[in-house]
């Protein structure tokens, strides 16, 4: 890991299952500029899949007039990643624990385990127009051979 | 999502390779199911050797299925779940759920 490097860009796509892979591609991307341990990429992807997803789904409906804005940041070995939709908004609490023995059979309601697992911290906070949101953070661990050939 | 199946005996393996995810690959796992139960196999075998990667709505077709299946008086049992597969159905706490083999003779004779 390139404790030095500071990337970042930002993605605006339509609201599409198939554009988790554009979001996917780019924060691989960036992981790759900035040398990231292959499974720090695996798992900052898994949780960003699920963001863009619930963005897609339950925060813009399936709309593709609306859109999904994500902002990625690598800055001294902490990534963030920002994920927007044009939804209502949900409160996080109200979603149970999937792992409660009583709902280890619910066929949904993951999503934001898995962020939660995956990252170190995740916060839902509206943008500054009242939207939305949720910010990801993970602190990645230094790992130079980890990925081969880079 | 690629697949493929097989039937030993009373049980079809369904060979699955890369992503489980949402849209595409959940969707396919679950017309595999269907097809199963339509062709009266009721004992499944999902072979993750090949998957990837499992998102939230992977895993939670994979617990429908395993609903259905059960539900149809059928077992659903897994194999060859590589690292980073077991450690997400570690943390979901389906390893609970779900029986989990790495050689597939053992797993046919677990029926």
């Amino acid at each position: 890991m390139n404790t030095n490097a500071k990337l970042q860009a930002n993605l605006v796509l339509a609201s599409r299952f198939e554009n988790i892979e554009v979001a996917e591609r780019a924060l691989m991307d960036l992981c790759h500029q900035a040398g990231c341990a292959e499974d720090e990429e695996y798992w900052l992807v898994t949780a960003l899949r699920e963001a863009v997803a619930n963005a897609v789904r339950h925060g813009n409906q399936r709309d593709p007039a609306r859109l999904v804005r994500i902002a990625y940041l690598i800055d001294n070995a902490t990534v963030t990643i920002r994920v927007e939709d044009e939804g209502e908004g949900f409160d996080p609490a109200a979603i149970p624990d999937p792992t409660d023995p009583e709902n280890l059979l619910r066929p949904s309601g993951r999503g934001i385990f898995y962020m939660r697992q995956f990252m170190n911290r995740v916060e839902f906070s509206p943008t500054a127009a009242g939207g939305p949101a949720v910010v990801m953070v993970r602190d990645v661990a230094s790992n130079d051979n980890d990925r081969q050939g880079s | 999502m690629k697949s493929n199946t097989r039937d030993i005996g009373d049980t079809r393996i369904i060979e699955l390779g890369g992503k489980i995810t949402i849209g595409t690959g959940d969707v396919k796992i679950r017309e595999l199911i269907a097809q199963a139960l339509e062709a009266d196999q009721q004992n499944i075998l999902f072979d993750l050797g090949g998957v990837t990667a499992i998102d939230s709505s992977g895993i939670g077709e994979m617990v429908a299925c395993y609903t259905t299946v059960t539900k149809r008086g059928g077992q659903l049992k897994l194999m060859h779940l590589s690292p980073k597969i077991n450690d997400i159905l570690q943390v979901t706490q389906l390893i609970t759920v779900f029986e989990v083999f790495d050689d597939e003779r053992e797993a046919l004779g677990s029926f």
